[in-house]
């Protein structure tokens, strides 16, 4: 039997802030960043898991927000391109993929540098290739990849977790 | 995606309650698959029932048998990354981490590993006919592109395969799986959970509408001497696998007395084939025993116009996986061969 679909209330912090929002059940999270909070920085690629643009932080993990729905964040914390500078400070990662040329059109590195955020957090990656595996989630079609494997080098040498 | 409702379940009861036994009423978990087949119309829902708020299934617990239990909502990243999988089931996080990225990982769950659909061409592609999606209208992948579909128990409905890598390892460590439903509850032994397609492709497995997966358990034997998992598939990360191997023994003076050997990507579930794991026991561990072996695993085994190579590519697989399994510490990120 068809259901009754309606709207749902739900609270989100994005970025340290709070957000009260109603949607409806199949928006996804990449859409309610978007579209609702008009933080754009998240990218929409292939909007169905294969290319890692759309990763944002929740909870402290990395996740693609394309296959997340909206409703299912209720209550969450989300940290997304527009959340890692200090102020006018770049993140250390965002820094280092200027330094290394870890993008040429730049769509892919919002999800790159979440994604790197999240690997580094992990401290799973311990060599050059693990850092590869690790990262293989976000495709980059402009071919920077060894770019942005070198940028996370860089930082992850930087922060002692060798 | 079509419109459709969503509820929080808060537990197990008001889970099964909410599905009331209905097809068109789904669960939701990590999302990682139901939002792709929603997306793009190959599943349907009413309703969408969100068990994440069951938060006693979302850890790894050690049973008084000496196993382990996995928690329906552990996430695939804490389950292989688990000092207790890590340590005693290393085979485990070693198929795990050969799955999918790290994002999808950090969001997947357990039971939704074993629950993920096929990723066929055809069976995402709503304009053409399959089985699977859409019941008699014909397998399109069969006279088509079949290069990663399967050479063992596939039917004249079906050439499908399961794309789980985590599956594998579950099938070879003899995993039994809980279940509770509008019956009560009840145990599947993995063998017995995902299904050939036979007549039937459109039903990937024996959880009947309105249960639900709760944890799944492992023998007190994890294999963490003797173990390997060899993914082989178009690009060395992030991809389904061709043909994915994993191995387990137990040898004691250089001969073997517990062998485990499981297919996947070559089937529409991991492939298991007691006779070639009974052939092993008693013998020494060297090639010419595992390419035996290899053959009575593959035996009946037929290849399509563009994967028929599938049939040596692994039959070589379970060689080398199960020679790799004697050095286990010789194991690379993501399943990468190491010899």
């Amino acid at each position: 039997m068809m259901q009754t679909v309606r709207t749902h209330l739900i609270s989100i912090k994005v970025n340290g802030e709070d957000y009260h929002l109603e949607l409806l059940p199949w928006i996804s999270l990449l859409d309610v960043l978007r579209e609702k909070i008009h933080l754009t920085g998240t990218k929409k690629g292939c909007d169905h898991g294969q290319c890692g643009a759309c990763t944002v932080i929740a909870e402290g993990k990395r996740i693609l927000s394309c296959l997340t729905l909206g409703v299912m964040k209720d209550g969450s914390s989300i940290t997304t391109i527009e959340g890692i500078a200090d102020g006018e400070n770049l993140h250390p990662l965002q820094q280092a993929f200027s330094d290394f040329d870890a993008f040429q059109c730049g769509y892919c590195t919002p999800g790159q540098i979440c994604s790197a955020i999240g690997l580094l957090s992990e401290g799973k990656a311990n060599t050059r290739e693990e850092v590869q595996e690790l990262m293989s989630g976000n495709l980059c079609r402009c071919g920077a990849s060894k770019g942005v494997i070198d940028a996370i080098m860089q930082v992850k040498e930087g922060c002692g977790n060798e | 995606m079509n419109n459709f409702s969503y509820i929080k379940a808060e537990n197990t009861d008001q889970a099964i309650s909410e599905l009331d036994g209905d097809i068109r009423n789904k669960i939701i978990a990590g999302g990682t698959n139901i939002n792709d087949l929603l997306r793009y119309f190959i599943t349907k829902a009413d309703k969408l029932v969100d068990i994440n708020p069951f938060l006693e299934h979302n850890t790894v617990i050690c049973l008084d048998n000496g196993g382990i239990r996995l928690g329906a909502l552990c996430t695939n990243a804490d389950t292989a990354y688990h000092p207790i999988i890590e340590e005693r089931y290393p085979l485990l996080s070693k198929a795990i981490l050969a799955g999918a990225s790290a994002q999808i990982r950090n969001m997947a769950t357990n039971a939704g590993n074993l629950m993920q659909r096929t990723r066929c061409y055809y069976f995402y592609d709503i304009h053409t006919p399959c089985n699977k999606r859409d019941p008699g209208s014909g397998c399109s992948a069969i006279s088509g592109y079949n290069r990663i579909h399967a050479i063992l128990g596939q039917s004249e409905n079906c050439i499908a395969v399961f794309p789980s890598d985590m599956c594998v390892a579950l099938a070879a460590l003899d995993a039994v799986i809980n279940i509770e439903g509008p019956d009560g509850k009840k145990v599947l032994n993995f063998a017995d959970f995902h299904r050939l397609p036979n007549q039937t492709p459109h039903i990937d497995n024996n959880l009947l509408h309105g249960e639900v997966i709760t944890s799944i358990d492992l023998p007190e034997n994890g294999f963490p001497k003797n173990y390997s998992y060899l993914k082989l598939r178009d690009r060395s990360s992030y991809s389904f696998a061709l043909v994915s191997v994993a191995t387990a023994f137990d040898i004691e003076n250089n001969t073997i007395t517990e062998a485990r050997i499981a297919l996947g990507g070559v089937s529409h579930k991991p492939w298991r084939i007691r006779e070639a794991e009974e052939f092993l026991i008693k013998k020494e561990p060297n090639s010419q025993n595992f390419a035996q072996a290899a053959d009575i695993i593959l035996k009946g085994a037929r290849g399509y116009e563009h994967n028929a190579f599938k049939i040596e590519l692994a039959k070589r697989a379970i060689i080398r996986n199960c020679i790799m399994a004697l050095h286990p510490e010789s194991q690379r990120t993501g399943a990468k061969p190491s010899l």
